[in-house]
């Protein structure tokens, strides 16, 4: 039974290695998207072997699902956008000298072998950090470890990949400031009426895996990525417009899940223990709390990233087109 | 043969791949992909090193380390393609007579 | 019994996808090769669906089972629609799916 299991590990690591390279080798970039998604499905599934399906959620939903959606939109725009400036075929547009390319492939494999040795040096499969968590455990007012350790134990961590979510939007925005409405893609009724079918349902699960995420695999950034699904939909489907005077209320909820969080620790803190130490007997319903907020952050964030361009009225000073 | 050496392989080949796109190719897309392959290579490594021989549960930090860094990789694809769609757009209208 | 009734249907299911995927590499246009993955997987999966809910321990998994082969129809479905629909308008980003 392990031979069997053994053996499919084995393939799934090639087929993992061959569509990684196939992805970056593929001529049309469309093929590339699709094999990179490919390629991040596989991984997941992989790292469900090597019990993380936390992990594996977040990687096949965010790592995934929202980057293959990213990459999709921005290949629409840059097709869209006259076909002369950019191209596939343009991967070699100019000729790079032999030497180079040797190099190149040289120095990655040698920053590999190093990194190879590093591994095989260091000792695996010893004792980490998992007894020091496990006698945790009773105080963090959780019961799936990965969420204890996010949310809890290294709550430092989370709140600055927080702000950092937080900086993206500020820095795409500010990027796109004065460009161009992006061009919509049209996808017809069969799309807007498995939209509308899917939607409710996605909002509970969205939902349900914030809500197991305490004492199973899910959490906060998992379910934020399926609520962003939603948000995904309704922009293409045209069920949501973004309109300059949301704005106002976009912003709000962009920061609302940092707020809560550094709030929530200045709280405690203030209530003269260190800054993410909760008392346990309120743990959970504080983690609940901070993770709900952070979750609606994080979708409406992970929705405007997808959007990219900052709604504004066209007719503004800020433009410097042509 | 055990899961973890054979997937810690496969990361390590990923990373390896990754690092060749991102400072081998000219496509701007391409060069981005690398990187994510990167993170997902360095993903690997991280969770191999948590893996432990079952009934063992796996050590849950570099788990949430890695969580960390999807969302973090994800924030930095999402500037990084913003860029990329603003520089053409310049060299399209550049270019445009 | 029950399990071995459930491998022969996980087994069958394995074979449609088989077929499918064949299929896939085998027939020349794009159209064809979305009729036979469309079918092919739409009954392997739910075949492998109900061989997986035979094994399934309670009918909270089984609800689970069934509420997964449903969506995966209906989005392998609508996918099947969006890539022909594109392909028919001449462009030519689906070809190489």
């Amino acid at each position: 039974m392990s031979d069997a299991l053994l053996l499919f590990d084995l393939l799934l690591a090639l087929a993992v290695v061959a569509i990684a390279a196939a992805a970056l080798l593929v001529r049309d970039a469309f093929a590339m998207i699709v094999l990179f998604v490919v390629f991040g499905l596989l991984s997941a599934l992989a790292w469900v072997r090597l019990a993380a399906p936390d992990v594996a959620l977040a990687e096949a939903a965010i790592g995934t699902g929202l980057t293959g959606a990213l990459l999709l939109k921005t290949l629409h725009h840059l097709r869209a956008r006259g076909m002369a400036g950019w191209q596939p075929g343009a991967v070699a547009q100019r000729p790079v000298p032999r030497a180079v390319a040797w190099l190149n492939a040289g120095l990655a494999l040698a920053v590999m072998a190093g990194l190879g040795v590093a591994i095989l040096g260091s000792p695996l499969r010893v004792t980490g950090l998992e007894i020091a968590v496990a006698e945790a455990m009773p105080l963090s007012g959780v019961e799936n470890p990965v969420t204890a350790v996010l949310l809890n134990f290294r709550a430092y961590d989370t709140l600055m990949e927080v702000v950092v979510l937080l900086s993206a939007v500020i820095v795409v925005w500010q990027i796109e400031r004065g460009a161009g409405p992006a061009p919509a893609p049209s996808l017809g009724p069969v799309w807007q009426g498995f939209a509308r079918l899917t939607l409710p349902a996605a909002a509970l699960v969205g939902v349900y895996v914030l809500w197991a995420g305490a004492e199973a695999p899910g959490g906060a950034f998992q379910g934020g990525a399926m609520l962003a699904a939603i948000g995904l939909m309704m922009l293409l489907t045209g069920l949501y417009r973004p309109h300059p005077d949301h704005r106002g209320l976009a912003r709000l909820l962009f920061v609302l899940g940092t707020v809560a969080f550094a709030a929530t620790a200045l709280l405690v803190a203030g209530g003269g223990r260190a800054s993410f130490e909760y008392p346990p007997s309120y743990a959970k319903t504080l983690i609940l709390l901070i993770e709900a907020l952070v979750t609606i952050s994080i979708a409406v964030t992970l929705t405007a990233l997808f959007h990219g361009r900052e709604p504004v009225a066209l007719k503004g000073d800020l433009r410097h087109d042509p | 043969m055990t899961p973890d050496l054979i997937y810690g392989a496969a990361g390590l080949a990923v990373f390896g791949i990754g690092l060749w796109g991102a400072i081998a190719l000219q496509d701007r897309m391409r060069r981005l992909l690398g990187l994510k392959l990167c993170s997902v290579g360095a993903g690997f490594v991280l969770i191999v090193g948590a893996w432990r021989e079952p009934p063992a549960a796996p050590d849950p930090m570099p788990h949430a380390l890695v969580i960390t860094g999807i969302v973090v990789m994800l924030s930095a694809t999402a500037a990084a393609l913003a860029l990329i769609r603003r520089l053409h757009d310049l060299e399209d209208a550049d270019d445009r007579p | 019994m029950t399990a071995i009734i459930s491998m022969v249907l996980i087994g069958a299911g394995t074979l449609f996808f088989l077929a499918g995927t064949i299929g896939l590499l085998r027939f020349p246009d794009l159209h064809c090769q979305l009729h036979a993955l469309t079918k092919a997987d739409g009954l392997g999966l739910t075949l492998i669906g109900l061989g997986a809910a035979l094994l399934a321990g309670s009918a909270g998994d089984v609800a689970r089972i069934a509420l997964i082969c449903a969506f995966a129809a209906l989005s392998g479905a609508t996918c099947g629609h969006l890539i022909a629909r594109h392909a028919r308008r001449g462009n030519s980003e689906a070809r190489d799916v």
